[in-house]
């Protein structure tokens, strides 16, 4: 089973989880930025959780299957269409040999995901299936979909006994999120927060900030305020910039701002490290979130503590937990 | 250290990354010492084989985990840090098994050049290259006794990343003698794959071509990262560098650069490597004369 693409869309990458463990090598993870919706496609299609799927930017692809499947689409609204007929998002549907899916213009979020039962079938790199572009490895060849590839679909395996009669299973629309104009991150201050003065950190939390063009796997960009560092004399390595640091690993979903003007919150095709001056992390629960939200959106960082991250996280993995077992997962 | 070579490291700064990340900064200033203590600590930590640890990244003057939260809360880990920090205190005896490299690297190489000058409007001084600049602020009378002192001495590989591959190193030579360079004031947008480059205490390999900060001294013909694994050194990794390693940095000519850059494309290229034990006492105690015995250990044969 194939999917053969027509138009490959603004930017179209395989991912899956994403690639952990290799990050002292400089690998940054990759994988789909908003985990929440990738992960909740794979539940519609009864796949096991990390199936490879489609995570689609901006503007959507156009995809000819050559058999029949069961897919679903998540995350942002950016409707699916089959033969140029509205097809329903968060909902488990069947396509037919021949069939084309593409996509209606983007209404809300900024990135959607494709779950093929059965998972996108490229070799593993690293023992994962991400695209990772900048050196050309893992998903399809390295790279973004283009205009003639052809996608293979996993072996089921015998299991598609079940499979039709999840065609219909939707999550339930409470469980489904809204993706606004503006966005509140919580962040962890701390890395190298020391770096600021104390006005400053009360400028960057007190700013509404806006989403640049600037906005891809690798990071977001932000405008809107300025800030300072302390003054010091530069230590010994760092270079001469007040902004610089020793050389450090930069955590996913951490916040840098170099020159002052222009934050920026690193995400999955990230450096793994550098010279500018961390000053907190976005918490791993709203980074789903923060892959929502797309150019000239606002954004407001908001401070909190590790326990109240912890408890985050443990209410996303409960909500996911709910989501699949309604799903009979 | 018995010498008193230098002062007293000030206290760890251990900070949360988020609730899936560890970051220690061991010192806000680049040492060799603090260096070492990160490869200690990350190394023991490696040792200890906790379950919800998933990548352990040493870096110049710190170090990053990855953890898991719901398996191994970040508190309990910072706990195990802290322990570990108290039992390598001041690195004495500190050893590493590791290798010494010679890495071949064409200075003033017409590649870097052209992307130097196209950049000019980004640089701190636009009438010069950024080896004269380097060289001037750095009080050295001609780019050729700058180049020696590049040259002259062993490099430490203290951090891999950035981009896959890519090896931050240290000169082994005392504090006073080391070089300092401030990055460009606006990055390029480009780097050639393999330039030499410098900036803040470190020099670079860049491994993959891309936007760049660092000033660029020269080429490598020889590659840091392989990611068709075709040369024999990349057999088991497609990443060459490991923190640790001692590089030579060995100035070659263009004939030399043509004849690694073949040897690359055919796939018949190694780099020269002779293991050995690190001992970092006497990296500090008396640098000049451990690299001696360093170069010796690489060339003696």
């Amino acid at each position: 089973m194939a999917i053969k693409v027509r138009q490959p869309g603004l930017l179209t990458t395989v991912q899956d989880t994403g690639r952990f463990g290799e990050y002292a090598l400089g690998m940054p993870p990759s994988g789909a930025m908003d985990v929440f919706s990738y992960q909740v496609g794979n539940n519609l299609v009864g796949n096991e959780d990390g199936a490879a799927g489609l995570e689609i930017t901006y503007f959507g692809p156009e995809l000819e299957f050559t058999e029949a499947a069961v897919v679903a689409v998540t995350g942002a609204r950016m409707p699916p269409k089959i033969n140029g007929e509205e097809a329903p998002l968060w909902e488990t549907f069947s396509v037919e040999a021949g069939d084309v899916l593409s996509f209606d213009y983007l209404q809300s979020g900024a990135r959607c995901y494709l779950a093929v039962a059965g998972g996108i079938d490229v070799p593993e790199f690293m023992h994962s299936r991400s695209t990772y572009t900048l050196i050309g490895l893992g998903g399809f060849e390295g790279r973004a979909l283009r205009e003639g590839d052809e996608l293979q679909v996993g072996e089921l395996n015998g299991k598609t006994d079940g499979l039709s009669a999840r065609v219909g299973l939707a999550v339930a629309s409470q469980q489904i999120p809204a993706y606004s104009k503006e966005t509140e991150l919580r962040v962890i201050i701390g890395l190298a927060s020391y770096r600021l003065t104390e006005a400053s950190m009360e400028e960057f939390l007190g700013t509404e900030w806006t989403v640049t063009t600037d906005a891809d796997r690798v990071g977001y960009r932000y405008r809107g305020g300025e800030i300072e560092f302390v003054e010091r004399e530069q230590p010994a390595g760092a270079g001469a910039d007040p902004a610089n640091v020793v050389d450090f690993g930069y955590p996913i979903g951490s916040v840098q701002i170099p020159g002052g003007v222009e934050p920026i919150v690193l995400m999955n095709d990230a450096v793994t490290g550098g010279g500018y001056a961390t000053i907190g992390t976005v918490i791993s629960a709203d980074r789903d979130r923060l892959a929502q939200s797309k150019t000239n959106d606002k954004t407001r960082f908001v401070s909190v503590g590790l326990e109240e991250a912890l408890a985050a996280r443990e209410q996303r993995r409960r909500q996911l937990a709910d989501i699949k077992s309604s799903l009979g997962g | 250290m018995g010498g008193g070579v230098e002062t007293e490291l000030p206290r760890a700064r251990y900070s949360y990354g988020g609730d899936e990340y560890v970051f220690v900064e061991l010192a806000e200033a680049m040492s060799l010492k603090v260096n070492f203590r990160a490869m200690a600590i990350t190394d023991r930590l490696r040792d200890d084989g906790i379950e919800g640890v998933t990548d352990i990244c040493p870096s110049n003057a710190s170090y990053m985990v990855r953890i898991d939260p719901d398996v191994l809360p970040p508190d309990d880990l910072i706990q195990r840090l802290q322990q570990i920090d108290e039992e390598v205190g001041a690195v004495r005896g500190f050893e590493l098994a590791t290798r010494v490299v010679d890495v071949p690297v064409m200075i003033g190489d017409p590649w870097t050049h052209e992307t130097l000058m196209r950049f000019r409007d980004r640089h701190q001084d636009p009438d010069a290259t950024d080896l004269e600049y380097a060289a001037r602020i750095n009080g050295f009378d001609s780019t050729d006794s700058f180049i020696e002192a590049l040259l002259g001495s062993p490099w430490l590989v203290t951090m891999i990343g950035f981009v896959p591959g890519l090896p931050w190193t240290y000169q082994l030579v005392p504090p006073e003698e080391q070089i300092e360079v401030p990055k460009y004031v606006r990055p390029r947008t480009y780097t050639p794959e393999r330039a030499f480059g410098f900036g803040g205490g470190f020099a670079v390999i860049y491994s993959v071509e891309g936007a760049g900060g660092y000033q660029l001294f020269g080429l490598a013909p020889a590659p840091v990262l392989d990611v068709r694994q075709e040369l024999k050194d990349f057999q088991d990794s497609m990443v060459f560098p490991k923190p640790g390693d001692v590089f030579k940095y060995r100035g070659v000519d263009r004939d030399e650069f043509d004849e690694v850059r073949a040897r690359v494309e055919d796939g018949s290229f190694e780099y020269r490597i002779r293991e050995f034990t690190f001992r970092a006492d006497r990296a500090l105690e008396d640098p000049h004369a451990y690299n001696e015995e360093i170069l010796g250990v690489l060339y003696g044969d």
